[in-house]
């Protein structure tokens, strides 16, 4: 007969809901482990898509996604040429952030070569950019449809393609644009900003008494160009031939190019170190803190269960049952309370973690590993009970 | 041979100023088939008595031989399994019953059978067997909580004689009831000692029941004051 289940059986008005609130804790346990996995998918969701070996970007930076990295869009052409290369396609990344049915509405726009890669790398509706002009292809996440506009910069962009859910390191939801696009979206001055630029670059030459108009000319005509010029990226990334020597081809480009190269594998740790460690850690002494709750509670209710039982137990004991009986009764009852609050937990997770406004990833690894500590944490706390339990003198069965 | 027998047993709570004497040379003797009584006021070392007896209490002096076996020789005797000898030849039967509250009256009198190593089946089939006998055969699956004060003690016997045991020992068993349930307590405990032929020592406080028992022992201040055999 097993006293565990008899007992619960009997209170499982009590035991339904201690299991449902040690279950909502432990479901809290698990999104945290989920928000930590989440944040890592997410961070890595645009590496994932893009698919490149080395990121080319400026010198002496960590890459587009830890600081500023602005290089020229041209060099793509000096990249394509070192040996290992297969193809270079220059990209450009900018966070948006404007007004759309009278709400906040924040996106990060990629801008990609047409003819290159780093593009969508998967078309669920619609189709992918085929001008290159004011098409636009989203990630589901933004929640557009075919065919909606959006003002951006100097021009609006129509919807023509939805893309997976890809993010950026921030968690906001990406939509894609030609080069050229992103490019004037992110340098190009309305007429009137122009014409102020002109001006005021005339008026500074003609201050300059040595220069003959020609000269003059010439030169506003140079300063113009430069300044007008939108032909500046954040990145070149770059796939290699089959077997080509990463390390190689990165050591070419640092040595005769002078920019930074980065391999994708170290582009995800500047990325999960730098920029998620603070959150894991964070999103760990959480954990960590719950469990420990967990525990505590736990350990009472098994305790307290333990001492409503004084008088059973010394019944048990009188009559000359084992310790193993009594032991196991209060060890089955923990570990049964942890496995169903377990349960709960997994399935309230389950149930929700999609309707959770960030990226939620059960990982069952991360699943599994709760679970042992759970099973632990439930063997360790029914040893406050259990003790008390076997301290029971089979004379306290006796008198009232 | 006596079932139970105890010679010169003496119990003191404590050390030195402190010291405090339960029993004091107390001896008796029960045969099986024996109904016999403790008789004393409380605090009288009536219990003290009876858990010396039930291999609860170990006694500071003196012997207890039960079933012809010394388990205790001026302390318990080394190497003797207690819980062994409270599992299988020793029913207990307590002043409130001490049912399992979450087990129904059948499990309640399975549960001495199943600690004693007896497979589910043969424990369900005895224990029925049991509460048939006691008239309680439509209360098997109620909780403690839905029976009567005389019903609880009715089940509380059947647990205690579920294990076939040579000696029974109760503890005020007719305190919570009736002075009608109190006699029928009494008049089944006689019974079952004539039928099982188990020795039954019970502790008692009650002298309303004092005719029912073959012997009686009265106890006043940790002493054994009189031992009186009646013709019942």
């Amino acid at each position: 007969m097993n006293l565990a289940i008899r007992d619960i059986r009997y209170h499982r008005g009590r035991f339904i809901l201690t299991s449902i609130g040690l279950g909502l804790l432990l479901g809290v346990v698990l999104s945290m482990g989920g928000i930590y996995w989440g944040l890592i998918a997410d961070a890595l969701s645009i590496l994932d898509a893009t698919r490149a070996d080395i990121w080319v970007v400026q010198q002496d930076t960590n890459g587009p996604f830890a600081e500023s990295s602005r290089i020229q869009e041209d060099i793509k052409y000096r990249m394509a040429l070192v040996p290992g290369v297969a193809q270079a396609s220059p990209l450009s990344f900018q966070t948006v952030q404007i007004e759309r049915m009278g709400k906040p509405f924040r996106f990060f726009v990629i801008g990609y070569d047409l003819n290159g890669f780093g593009g969508p790398p998967i078309i669920f509706a619609g189709r992918n950019i085929r001008q290159k002009h004011y098409e636009m292809v989203v990630s589901k996440g933004m929640k557009m449809g075919i065919g909606e506009k959006i003002h951006l910069g100097l021009h609006d962009y129509t919807v023509v393609g939805i893309t997976n859910k890809i993010v950026s390191t921030g968690g906001d939801p990406v939509a894609y644009v030609s080069l050229s696009d992103a490019q004037d979206i992110q340098f190009k001055n309305d007429n009137n900003a122009i014409r102020n630029d002109r001006e005021r670059v005339s008026s500074w030459l003609s201050g300059i008494q040595t220069l003959s108009s020609a000269q003059a000319k010439s030169l506003k005509q140079n300063i113009a160009e430069l300044k007008e010029s939108t032909h500046t990226v954040n990145a070149v990334v770059v796939k290699l031939n089959p077997g080509a020597n990463l390390t190689k081809v990165q050591e070419r480009i640092v040595r005769w190019n002078h920019y930074r190269a980065i391999s994708n594998e170290e582009q995800s740790k500047i990325l999960s170190k730098g920029m998620i460690e603070k959150a894991r850690m964070q999103l760990g002494l959480f954990r960590i803190i719950l469990l420990i709750i967990s525990a505590v509670i736990i350990s009472l209710i098994i305790y307290t269960s333990t001492l409503d039982k004084i008088k059973v137990i010394a019944t048990l004991k009188l009559m000359g049952a084992r310790n193993r009986v009594i032991v196991g009764m209060i060890l089955q009852q923990s570990l049964l309370m942890g496995v169903i609050a377990y349960g709960i937990g997994y399935i309230l997770i389950k149930l929700t973690y999609e309707k959770f406004p960030r990226r939620i990833e059960l990982v069952p690894f991360d699943l599994y590993a709760l679970f042992a500590i759970v099973v632990a944490i439930c063997i360790i706390s029914s040893f406050v009970g259990i003790r008390k339990a076997l301290k029971v003198e089979p004379a306290q069965a006796l008198g009232g | 041979m006596f079932a139970i027998e105890v010679q010169n047993l003496t119990k003191i709570y404590g050390r030195g100023d402190t010291a405090v004497t339960g029993i004091a040379e107390a001896s008796l003797q029960v045969a099986p088939g024996e109904l016999v009584a403790i008789l004393g006021p409380s605090g009288s070392g009536k219990t003290t008595l009876l858990t010396s007896i039930g291999l609860i209490n170990e006694p500071t002096h003196g012997k207890v031989i039960l079933d012809g076996t010394t388990v205790a020789d001026e302390r318990w005797i080394p190497g003797i399994d207690l819980k062994r000898i409270r599992r299988e030849k020793i029913g207990f039967i307590f002043q409130f019953h001490n049912l399992i509250p979450f087990l129904t009256a059948l499990e309640n009198v399975m549960i001495t059978l199943e600690i004693n190593d007896t497979a589910a089946k043969d424990a369900k089939k005895r224990a029925i067997e049991l509460l048939e006998a006691l008239n309680l055969s439509h209360r098997l699956n109620n909780y403690p909580v839905a029976l009567s004060g005389g019903e609880l003690q009715r089940v509380a016997i059947a647990r205690a004689l579920a294990n076939r045991p040579k000696m029974i020992l109760a503890d005020e068993p007719t305190a919570a009831l009736d002075t009608e349930n109190g006699m029928n307590v009494m008049a089944l405990l006689k019974e079952l000692a004539l039928k099982n032929h188990s020795a039954i020592l019970v502790v008692t406080h009650d002298h309303r029941m004092v005719e029912n028992f073959d012997k009686i022992y009265e106890v006043r201040d940790g002493h054994i004051v009189g031992e009186k055999t009646t013709s019942a």
